[in-house]
C-alpha cells in the first residue's frame, strides 16, 4: 500500500502544474499585470508612472510566462510565472499583493471555518444515514413516500432561502439564537449552532435520497434475505449487514468533501459573518490579488488529491476484500 | 433532551439576551457597536484613501487640521496645529507678496505650522523604552518573535511627545518606493522637492540599499524648532489647507518605521499597515478585517479637546450642543463587526445591536415613506423603536458622461451640441432615482453639488438647457424639445439627414446581473423615446476602464466623491489638461474648452468670493452649453440611529467623528432586553412534536418486530 500511496503522490505532481498554469492563464486573460496594479493603487489619482513603480516593486514588470529578453534558464525563471508560482511546491505560499503572509492568513481563518464545517458534516452524515435507513424500514409505505415528499421538497430550496428564514425565525421572530457573528472560544457554539442546523437540514434531502437508493439496492439482496431469515432484528439487519454493505459509495462521496470542510462554505460564512476561508479566494478574485488566488487553488487541489487518496484507502477499510496495489 | 440543554445553555447567558452577537465577557460601558462590509486594505496614512479605511484612520491619526463638526458650509480648524496657517506668498525674486497678489506672481506658498506642545502618542511598542533609554523592540532576536503574532503580544509599550518633525517624516513617506501613496503624483506637482526626493528614494530601492528618511532631506518641508515645521508649495494652491486635514498628512514617528521594518515582525504581518500608531483619540487594538475591528480610547489622548460650543442655529433646537465644552471622546470602546450580507446587519440593527445603520434597497420601504411633501419620513414601526432618520445629500456627482473624443457623440460643433443636450432632456433622472433609487437624490443641474461653494439652489441654479422653471420648480424641458434639438443636429426622427442611416450610439458599461438589466433596459428606453437606438456594451471592470484610459467609450456612467469642499475639486473633473485619454487626468469625458480652462486656472486660486462665484457661473454655463455631461444626480444618505447614540449629524469632510459620539449604554441595555425577549414555546413544541413522531416510529416498529406470521 505504500508504495501505491507514495505512486499516487509522484502522479499528483503533474496535476498540481497543470493547475498551476491553468489558473495562472486564466487569471492573466482576464487580468492584465496593469491592471492588477491599478487595482491596489485605487482609481483616484494614479499616474502611469504609480504603475510601473507597483508593478516593479511586485515582480509584475516581467514577461508572463517566456523572457525573450534574458538568456539561458533566465527566460524561463524570469517571468511572473516562475517567480510567483514555483515556491508553492515547498508550500511557501509567499505574500499577497498587499503585503500579508498568505500562509499566516490561511492558518488564521481555516480554524472558524473547520468550526462551522466539521459539526455540519458529521452531523449531516449522522442524520442522512439515520433518515435513510428509517425510510427503507419503511419502505412502501406511506411513511416512506411522505419521507421521500419530504426530501425532495428540501431539495427543491435554496439553501439561502433556507438561511434567511432561519435567521428570521430563530434569530429575529424567537430571538433564541444570534442573527450572525461569531466569538472565538467555548463561547462559539451560540453562534455556530444556527449554521450547523440550517447546513444539516438544507443538505438532507439530497442526500438522504441518495443514501436511501444505495441502501434499498442492498435489502434485497441474498445475504440481507439470509439474515433475516436467522432471526435478526431489522435494525440489526440494516445497521449491521445494509449499511456496511452500501458503505463504499457513501464513503466515495463522503471523504471528496473534506476539502471542502477546509475551505469553507461561502453563503454561510457571509450570511452568519464567519471569519472563515469560504470567501478568502472569492475576495481575492475581486480585489485581483494572484498571489491569494494561486495560493488557494493550489491548497485546494493538493487537499483534493489528498482527500481522493485517503478515500481509497478508506476502502480497504470497508471492504476487506479490496486490495490497493 | 439536546434542546433541553441548549435552551438552558443559552437561558445561562447571564443578563444578555440569548441572541446578543458579543461575547458575553463585554463590560456594559460607553462601547460603540458599528459594522462594515467592505474589509480595509490599508491602515498606514501613506496610502489609506477609500472610505472603508478612514474609518478607522481617521479616528487614530491626527493631521493638524480638521473640519468643524457642526458648522455649514464646511470650515477648517485646528486639531494639532495651534493656529491656522495662512500661506506666505513669495514672488520668483524671493521677495513677500502681500494677500492681493495674483497667482501668477506667486513663485511658492510656503504653509507654517506650529503645533500644540504636550500632545502624546498611544501606548505603542515601536515607543517603548528600557531603564537606560534604548528602545526595547528595535532589535528583536527570533527568540524574541517566537511567540509574537500580534502588536498586543508585546508586554511593554512607551509614548512620547508629538513633535513637529514626525510631520515632516510622514510628509517624505508618501514618496517611499515601498509604500506607493496613491497622492505621489498629484503631490509631486506642488510639494517643492517631492518630485526629486521620490526620483532618489526610487534609485536607492533599486540598488537595493536601505531607505532611512530622518537621513535624507525634503528641500520644501523642514522642521523649524520642536513644534514647529513648514512645507513649501510650488505657486499658489490655495486647497493644500485640505489636504491638511487628511491622514496623509498626519505624524509618523520615525520610530515606527524603524520598528515595523524589521523582517521578523513582516514575516508575521505585524506591519504599520496593520497596526497604526497614532495621537488620536482612538486607538486600533484588534485588527482582523475578517471578523471585527476594535478601538479603544487613547489613555494617552489630550484633555484639552473639547466638544464645538458653536454650530448651526437648528444644532441646538436639535440637541446637538447639549456636549458643549465637555472633553472628548465620550466613547470607550468601539466595536466594528464584519456583515457582508445587508439582511442580516438591518436585522441586529433593529434588534439593538447595531448603533447606526444606514437603509438598504431591501429594507427601504419598511423604513421610510414618502410625506405629501415629499419628504422622507420614518414608518411607524421604525418610529415606535425611538429610531431617527437623518438626510444628507452627499458631496458626489454621479453623471453619463459623453466621450467628446468620440466622431459620433463627441465635438464642439453645434450639431454635437444639440445632438448631447436632446439625450440630457431624454434621460429622465427624476425618474431614475425614482426607480432606482427609492428617490435617495436629487437631479444635478452642473457639475458642483450642494453644500460646496459655487453650487447656485432652485432658480438660481436651474440648467435652463434641459429644465424649464414652472410653478417655482424646475421642470424636465418635454421630450418634443429633444426631438427638435435631435433633428437641428442631423437626426431627425433617430435618422441622419446625410445617410438616412439610423442613429446608433454605444454606452459601456460594467454592471451585469438582473438590477442592471433593469437599468439597462430603463436607459434603452430613455434613448427610445427620441427614436436613437442605443446599444450596450457589458464588459469586465478592467477592460471598461482601459478603453476609459484609451478614450474609446462613447457613453458610459460615471461617479465623483468631494476629496475636499471646494468647487476646483468638482470643475477640475472638466479641464482639459486633465483629460483622461491624453493626460491620464480625472476628466473622463476628455473635455476640452479652452475659455472654460482659462476660467478654471483663474478661479482656482481664488478665495471664496462673490467674484469667484461669477467665474464658477460662467464656467457652469460653458459646460451647461456643452454639454460633456448628461448631469446626473447627487446621492442623499439615509442615516438611522438609534436613540441612545448622540450626537449625530452628518458631516461629508470630517473623518475624525467619532470622538463627538455619545452613547446612552444604560438606555441601549435596557431596549435591547425589552427587544429581544426569547420565545420558548415554539421550540417546546417543535421538541413535543419530534418526541411524539420518535414515539410513534418505536412504537410501530416494534409492533412489525413483534408481528406474528400467520402461516
Amino acid at each position: 500500500m505504500i508504495q501505491y500511496i507514495i505512486r499516487r503522490l509522484f502522479y499528483s505532481i503533474p496535476i498540481l502544474i497543470g493547475v498551476n498554469l491553468i489558473t495562472f492563464a486564466i487569471f492573466f486573460l482576464v487580468n492584465s499585470p496593469d491592471d492588477v496594479a491599478r487595482m491596489h493603487l485605487g482609481t483616484k489619482y494614479v499616474t502611469p508612472e504609480a504603475v510601473e513603480r507597483w508593478k516593479q516593486d511586485h515582480g509584475y514588470h516581467l514577461p508572463l510566462v517566456y523572457n525573450q529578453s534574458a538568456s539561458g534558464v533566465s527566460r524561463v525563471t524570469e517571468t511572473i510565472f516562475y517567480h510567483k508560482s514555483f515556491r508553492l511546491f515547498l508550500f511557501d505560499f509567499g505574500r499577497s499583493d498587499s503585503g500579508r503572509d498568505i500562509g499566516h492568513d490561511v492558518r488564521q481563518r481555516m480554524w472558524p471555518s473547520l468550526a462551522i464545517m466539521i459539526p455540519m458534516f458529521l452531523g449531516g452524515l449522522i442524520v442522512n444515514i439515520a433518515f435513510a435507513l428509517f425510510m427503507v424500514f419503511f419502505r412502501g409505505t406511506k411513511i416512506d413516500f411522505y419521507a421521500v415528499v419530504f426530501c425532495v421538497l428540501i431539495m427543491s430550496i435554496s439553501t439561502l432561502f433556507f438561511v434567511i428564514f432561519a435567521q428570521y425565525l430563530f434569530g429575529k421572530l424567537f430571538q433564541m439564537v444570534p442573527i450572525s457573528g461569531f466569538v472565538s472560544g467555548w463561547s462559539m457554539w451560540k453562534f455556530l449552532l444556527l449554521p450547523v442546523v440550517v447546513g444539516i437540514v438544507a443538505g438532507m434531502g439530497g442526500t438522504s435520497r441518495w443514501y436511501r437508493t444505495l441502501f434499498l439496492e442492498e435489502v434485497n439482496k441474498d445475504y440481507v434475505r439470509t439474515a433475516r431469515a436467522k432471526g435478526m432484528s431489522e435494525a440489526r439487519v440494516l445497521f449491521g449487514h445494509v449499511f456496511r454493505n452500501a458503505l463504499i459509495p457513501i464513503l466515495t462521496g463522503t471523504v471528496v468533501v473534506i476539502p471542502m470542510l477546509f475551505m469553507g462554505s461561502l453563503i454561510f460564512e457571509s450570511f452568519f459573518a464567519i471569519p472563515g476561508l469560504g470567501s478568502y479566494t472569492i475576495e481575492a478574485i475581486q480585489r485581483q490579488d494572484f498571489a491569494i488566488v494561486r495560493s488557494m487553488v493550489f491548497l485546494g487541489s493538493v487537499i483534493y488529491i489528498v482527500a481522493l487518496l485517503a478515500t481509497d484507502i478508506t476502502y480497504t477499510w470497508a471492504d476487506p476484500r479490496i486490495r490497493l496495489s | 433532551m439536546c434542546s433541553v440543554i441548549i435552551i438552558g445553555l443559552l437561558a445561562g447567558c447571564g443578563d444578555r439576551p440569548w441572541n446578543y452577537p458579543y461575547g458575553f465577557d463585554l463590560p456594559e460601558k460607553n462601547l460603540f457597536f458599528g459594522s462594515f462590509s467592505e474589509r480595509p486594505k490599508h491602515l498606514d496614512p501613506a496610502v489609506s484613501y477609500s472610505a472603508s479605511e478612514v474609518v478607522f484612520t481617521g479616528q487614530i491619526y491626527e493631521p493638524p487640521l480638521q473640519y468643524h463638526y457642526l458648522k455649514r458650509p464646511y470650515e477648517l480648524e485646528t486639531l494639532t496645529a495651534e493656529v491656522l496657517p495662512q500661506p506666505i506668498w513669495y514672488d520668483s525674486a524671493g521677495d513677500l507678496l502681500d494677500s492681493h497678489a495674483s497667482p501668477d506672481q506667486v513663485m511658492k506658498s510656503v504653509y507654517r505650522i506650529k503645533i500644540k506642545p504636550g500632545i502624546y502618542y498611544q501606548p505603542h511598542p515601536a515607543l517603548a523604552k528600557d531603564s537606560s533609554g534604548n528602545f526595547l523592540y528595535h532589535q528583536l532576536t527570533d527568540d524574541e518573535l517566537k511567540d509574537i503574532y500580534a502588536i498586543a503580544d508585546f508586554e511593554v509599550t512607551g509614548s512620547r511627545e508629538l513633535v513637529a518633525a514626525d510631520y515632516v517624516h510622514q510628509i517624505k513617506r508618501l514618496a517611499h518606493p515601498k509604500l506607493h501613496s496613491p497622492i505621489l503624483g498629484l503631490m509631486s506637482a506642488y510639494i517643492e522637492g517631492l518630485a526629486e526626493l521620490s526620483e532618489e528614494l526610487n534609485t536607492k530601492h533599486e540598488q537595493g540599499e536601505q531607505i532611512d528618511l530622518t537621513q535624507i532631506q525634503l528641500s520644501g518641508v523642514r522642521e523649524l524648532d520642536r513644534y514647529t515645521y513648514e512645507i513649501t508649495i510650488k505657486g499658489k494652491y490655495p486647497q493644500f489647507a485640505y489636504w491638511l486635514a487628511m491622514p496623509f498628512f498626519a505624524p509618523m514617528p520615525p520610530e515606527a518605521d524603524r520598528f515595523y521594518d524589521q523582517p521578523g515582525l513582516t514575516e508575521k504581518n505585524v506591519s504599520l499597515d496593520w497596526y497604526p500608531i497614532g495621537t488620536g483619540p482612538f486607538m486600533l487594538v484588534e485588527n482582523n478585517p475578517n471578523r471585527r475591528m476594535v478601538m479603544v480610547r487613547n489613555p494617552n489622548y489630550r484633555t484639552d479637546d473639547f466638544y464645538p460650543a458653536e454650530g448651526l442655529p437648528e444644532d441646538k433646537e436639535n440637541g446637538l450642543l447639549q456636549d458643549a465644552g465637555k472633553p472628548m471622546p465620550f466613547i470607550e470602546q468601539a466595536i466594528y463587526s464584519r456583515e457582508v450580507e445587508a439582511i442580516p446587519t438591518w436585522n441586529k440593527f433593529l434588534q439593538g445591536y447595531y448603533d447606526t445603520s444606514g437603509v438598504s434597497s431591501e429594507s427601504f420601504d419598511q423604513v421610510v415613506q414618502f410625506g405629501s411633501t415629499g419628504d422622507a419620513v420614518l414608518t411607524e414601526e421604525i418610529q415606535q423603536k425611538g429610531i431617527r432618520l437623518v438626510t444628507s445629500v452627499a458631496a458626489t456627482s454621479f453623471y453619463t458622461g459623453f466621450n467628446m473624443l468620440d466622431p459620433v457623440i463627441g465635438g464642439y460643433s453645434e450639431e454635437a451640441k444639440k445632438l448631447r443636450r436632446a439625450v440630457s432632456i431624454a434621460m429622465d433622472y427624476e425618474e431614475y432615482i425614482s426607480i432606482f433609487r427609492n428617490g435617495r437624490g436629487i437631479p444635478s443641474h452642473g457639475p458642483i453639488p450642494p453644500g460646496i461653494f459655487g453650487y447656485l439652489p432652485e432658480r438660481l441654479g436651474i440648467n435652463s438647457f434641459v429644465y424649464r422653471w414652472q410653478h417655482g420648480e424646475a421642470v424636465r424641458q418635454p421630450v418634443a424639445e429633444a426631438k427638435r434639438l435631435l433633428a437641428e443636429a442631423g437626426y431627425p426622427g433617430g435618422r441622419s439627414r446625410k445617410t438616412g442611416e439610423p442613429l446608433i450610439l454605444y454606452f459601456d458599461v460594467t454592471a451585469t446581473g438582473p438590477d442592471a438589466k433593469a437599468w439597462l433596459d430603463w436607459l434603452r428606453k430613455q434613448f427610445q423615446k427620441i427614436d436613437i437606438q442605443l446599444v450596450t456594451r457589458t464588459t469586465d471592470y478592467n477592460r471598461f476602464q482601459d478603453k476609459m484610459r484609451k478614450g474609446t467609450a462613447q457613453i458610459f456612467q460615471w461617479g465623483w466623491n468631494a476629496d475636499y469642499p471646494d468647487p476646483e475639486n468638482f470643475l477640475f473633473l472638466l479641464y482639459g489638461p486633465n483629460g483622461k485619454a491624453q493626460y491620464q487626468g480625472e476628466n473622463a469625458a476628455n473635455y476640452a474648452n479652452a475659455q472654460f480652462d482659462r476660467l478654471f486656472e483663474q478661479m482656482r486660486y481664488m478665495d471664496n468670493s462673490p467674484e469667484r462665484q461669477q467665474i464658477i457661473n460662467e464656467m457652469v454655463a460653458i459646460v451647461r452649453e456643452d454639454a460633456p455631461w448628461v448631469w446626473g444626480f447627487h446621492p442623499t444618505d439615509f442615516g438611522l440611529y438609534h436613540q441612545w447614540y448622540q450626537n449625530a449629524k452628518p458631516n461629508l469632510m470630517a473623518n475624525n467623528t467619532l470622538k463627538y459620539k455619545r452613547i446612552d449604554a444604560e438606555l441601549r441595555t435596557q431596549l435591547q432586553a425589552e427587544w429581544n425577549r426569547p420565545k420558548i414555546w415554539p421550540v417546546i413544541l417543535v421538541v413535543l412534536l419530534i418526541l411524539s413522531a420518535v414515539f410513534a416510529v418505536v412504537w410501530i416498529y416494534r409492533q412489525r418486530e413483534h408481528r406474528r406470521i400467520e402461516l
